[in-house]
Parts: C-alpha cells; sequence; structure tokens
C-alpha cells in the first residue's frame, strides 16, 4: 500500500523561482533563504519521494475568471508551466501520476469532499517554486506529482476545517492505493503577507509563530479559525495558509519536526518552512 | 466531528469590508472587475503582450471595459485597478509584461517609494498595529 511519509511546508513565491532561474540565489537578500533550503535538498535525495501531492493555489494561470474550482485535483500525464507574463519558467515539465491521481479523486469524492477533476492544466509558480526549492535545477523532477490547486483567490475560500477534512481524505485515498508508494504532502504559500493596498506589507510574525506551533500541538484551534481572523492578522493574502492544513490533516497524529524555518522578508512576504515526519 | 457553527452570509460579508486598506476579492468585486481580469489573463500570452504594448489603448479598446479600468491600466494605478475589481494575481500579468515584481507592484500601492518600501520589509514588514479593523480601531 502507498503511505504518506512526511509533509512539507514552504512559500512559494515567484521572485524565489527567479533567483534560482536567474542564478542569483547567493546575493545577500536571498542567500539565508536559500542556504537554509540546502537541508531540505540533501533529505529529500535520501527520502527519494516516489511521488509528491502539492498543494497549492493558482495565481490566476490554469484559472481565470470563467472557471474557479474551490479544490481541484490534476489527473494529467504532464503539466506544463505557465507564462505568467514573463514567458514559462525554465524548468522541467511537470510529469503527473494519472492512476494515483484518479484514484485520489474518486475516494476523496466517495469520502464526501469533492474534487475537480482537471485532464488538462497548466501550473504556475505555486508549484513550480517549491519543486525547484526542494530539488534544485534537475534536467527531470526527481518524482511524480500530483497538483491539488485550492481557490484562495475569490472569496470565500474553503474554511479551514474544510481544508482539513479533505487533508483527512487524501490519507485514507492514499493508504487505500495498492501500489507500494513512498508519497509525501507539501503545503504552500503564506506565511503572513499581503499583496495589495496602502496595507501592502503587512507582515505578523507572532500571528505566524502560533500559527506553526499549534500546527504540531493545537490544529484544533487552526482548523475553526475564521477566514476574518487571517485577514486581520496575516494579511489579505496570508489566507494561504488554510493549505497548510490539508497537509497537517493527511499526516496524521503520530507525527514528529524534522525542520523548521522562518524568515522576513522574503520580497512582500514571511517565509515558513516545515519538514514534518509521519509516522505509521 | 464537533458542531459547526452556522455562518451568516451577511454578517461575514460586512466584516471582510471592515480592514484597513484592503480591498478583499469578493463576488461583487469579481463582477464588477470581470472583463479587466480577463483582460490581464490575455497577456498570458507573448503575442498580445506585443500588441498591447504597441498600442495600449488601441488594445483595450479592443476590451469591454470601462472607462475607469482603461485608465487604471494606463496610469498602472494598481489601487485605481483594484477599485475597478481588479485581483492582484490577474493585475500582475500587467505588472510582469512591464517586467515590474510583485514587491513593485506591492510597494506602489503603499504611497512609499520602492526604497522605503524594500528598507520596511527588511524591517521586518508593516505591524498589524491599528490596522486590524476600521471600526474597532485595533
Amino acid at each position: 500500500m502507498a503511505r504518506i511519509t512526511a509533509g512539507i511546508t514552504s512559500s512559494h513565491i515567484p521572485a524565489l523561482g527567479a533567483m534560482i532561474d536567474l542564478g542569483r540565489t547567493q546575493e545577500p537578500y536571498w542567500k539565508p533563504i536559500f542556504d537554509d533550503y540546502e537541508w531540505v535538498k540533501t533529505w529529500e535525495q535520501q527520502e527519494k519521494p516516489d511521488v509528491v501531492i502539492l498543494v497549492y493555489n493558482d495565481h490566476a494561470s490554469a484559472f481565470d475568471m470563467d472557471v474557479i474550482p474551490t479544490f481541484a485535483i490534476g489527473c494529467a500525464e504532464e503539466f506544463q508551466p505557465a507564462d505568467e507574463g514573463w514567458g514559462p519558467r525554465p524548468v522541467p515539465v511537470v510529469k503527473g501520476h494519472p492512476d494515483m491521481a484518479w484514484h485520489i479523486a474518486q475516494s476523496c469524492i466517495l469520502d464526501e469532499i469533492d474534487l475537480t477533476i482537471f485532464n488538462k492544466m497548466e501550473v504556475d509558480h505555486g508549484l513550480t517554486v517549491p519543486l525547484s526549492l526542494m530539488f534544485g535545477q534537475p534536467e527531470e523532477w526527481p518524482c511524480k506529482v500530483i497538483p491539488v490547486p485550492v481557490n484562495v483567490v475569490t472569496y470565500p475560500p474553503p474554511s479551514g476545517n474544510r481544508c482539513w477534512l479533505l487533508g483527512e481524505a487524501i490519507k485514507r485515498a492514499v493508504e487505500s492505493y495498492p501500489e507500494d508508494l513512498n508519497v509525501q504532502i507539501w503545503g504552500t504559500g503564506g506565511m503572513s503577507h499581503q499583496l495589495q493596498g496602502p496595507r501592502a506589507g503587512l507582515v505578523n510574525k507572532e500571528f505566524d509563530m502560533a500559527f506553526i506551533q499549534d500546527l504540531y500541538d493545537n490544529p484544533e484551534r487552526l482548523r475553526h479559525m475564521p477566514h476574518i481572523e487571517y485577514l486581520r492578522e496575516a494579511g489579505s493574502e496570508g489566507i494561504e495558509l488554510v493549505m497548510w492544513l490539508i497537509m497537517r490533516a493527511a499526516l496524521g497524529d503520530n507525527i514528529e519536526e524534522l525542520h523548521r524555518f522562518y524568515h522576513i522578508p522574503a520580497s512582500n512576504t514571511a517565509l515558513g518552512h516545515l519538514v514534518i515526519r509521519s509516522n505509521p | 466531528m464537533t458542531d459547526k457553527k452556522k455562518i451568516n452570509i451577511h454578517e461575514y460579508l460586512e466584516e471582510l469590508e471592515d480592514i484597513p486598506g484592503t480591498r478583499v476579492f469578493t463576488a461583487q468585486r469579481a463582477r464588477k472587475g470581470y472583463w479587466l481580469n480577463q483582460f490581464c489573463m490575455s497577456l498570458m500570452k507573448k503575442e498580445n503582450r506585443e500588441e498591447f504594448k504597441k498600442d495600449e489603448r488601441a488594445y483595450l479598446d479592443k476590451w469591454n471595459l470601462t472607462e475607469a479600468q482603461k485608465q487604471a491600466v494606463l496610469n498602472r494605478d494598481y489601487n485605481a485597478a483594484i477599485d475597478e475589481g481588479g485581483n492582484i494575481y490577474f493585475l500582475s500579468k500587467l505588472f510582469s509584461t512591464d517586467e515590474k515584481s510583485f514587491q513593485y507592484a506591492a510597494g506602489s500601492m503603499t504611497g512609499m517609494s520602492q526604497e522605503e518600501y524594500a528598507e520596511m520589509m527588511i524591517k521586518g514588514g508593516r505591524s498589524p498595529e491599528g490596522l486590524r479593523s476600521k471600526k474597532g480601531g485595533y
């Protein structure tokens, strides 16, 4: 049977991808961030996941104003990097795992969490930047990827509780997949940040620290945190943190902290990067 | 499962308008900005970017935009664009076409210079103190 062995949280800001693509990771502003990600890059080389379920939000790339799925899943053979206005990122095509993706879709729907199935979809920085941070610049990505885009752009996004229930359903889906696969789940985005209006640049370290701690100790609080609290405390784009709850719920109760990194600033954001082991 | 607390949609939507210096992308804004955001999406194609750059006004006139929306785009006034229903991730196609970063665009909405904004971020960002609620003033 397949098993989720670990979860990762990470920022997915486009500037991090641009610095990697342009070979500017050693500039003093960015160096502390990329230096920290060396830990996870080495760790991933030992872990060798077969599949990564990558929870992220599409930033008006695959989905325009015509279609706004709350929860979606990419079931295609492959996903092309999107052209977000700069030309597509020079990164490998993302290879999917259609068989497992369809299995997860079916299992979650039967579990009363409905996912929208995409057989054709481009992927933007929300998905490709975490891959670059975790795997560097290989010719091919070292594993299959199942994209799970979540709407956090048009209100209302899903509640924390709904995200939690999706994470639990994904866990059950993976554990009922017959092949013996090493699966990771990543929750990306966050932490506190606001990209719009006179309040842009908001960062709330206290909120972020409490969020990280409660992800381990008291996920029940986060599960029931209303959207307005994210907006007031963590900025209009801090709402991306609901996606971390999908990752966290998919890890189950027996977890272990492997790595923690928090840094201000990465462009407009506070960056939070966690690596968490899920024990059987 | 824990008891589900029923959310009152009217209270929910009203609260979203209570945050200083912030316009949450609600259905109302999404509907107002539909064509503005779809225009932005068109800039994901290289040939459209080139056509837009050649004659911005002519390109905009092909879209079903209000004059206020067109002016916001022409002036690269991102606060005005958001007032007209634009969303930052859609608008990012516009500032990416200009080869500008998210930090540039976000900073331009704060009334600070790009340097001042970058400096504020290095010093830990903007504190939420006093910026959480218009009504509550906290």
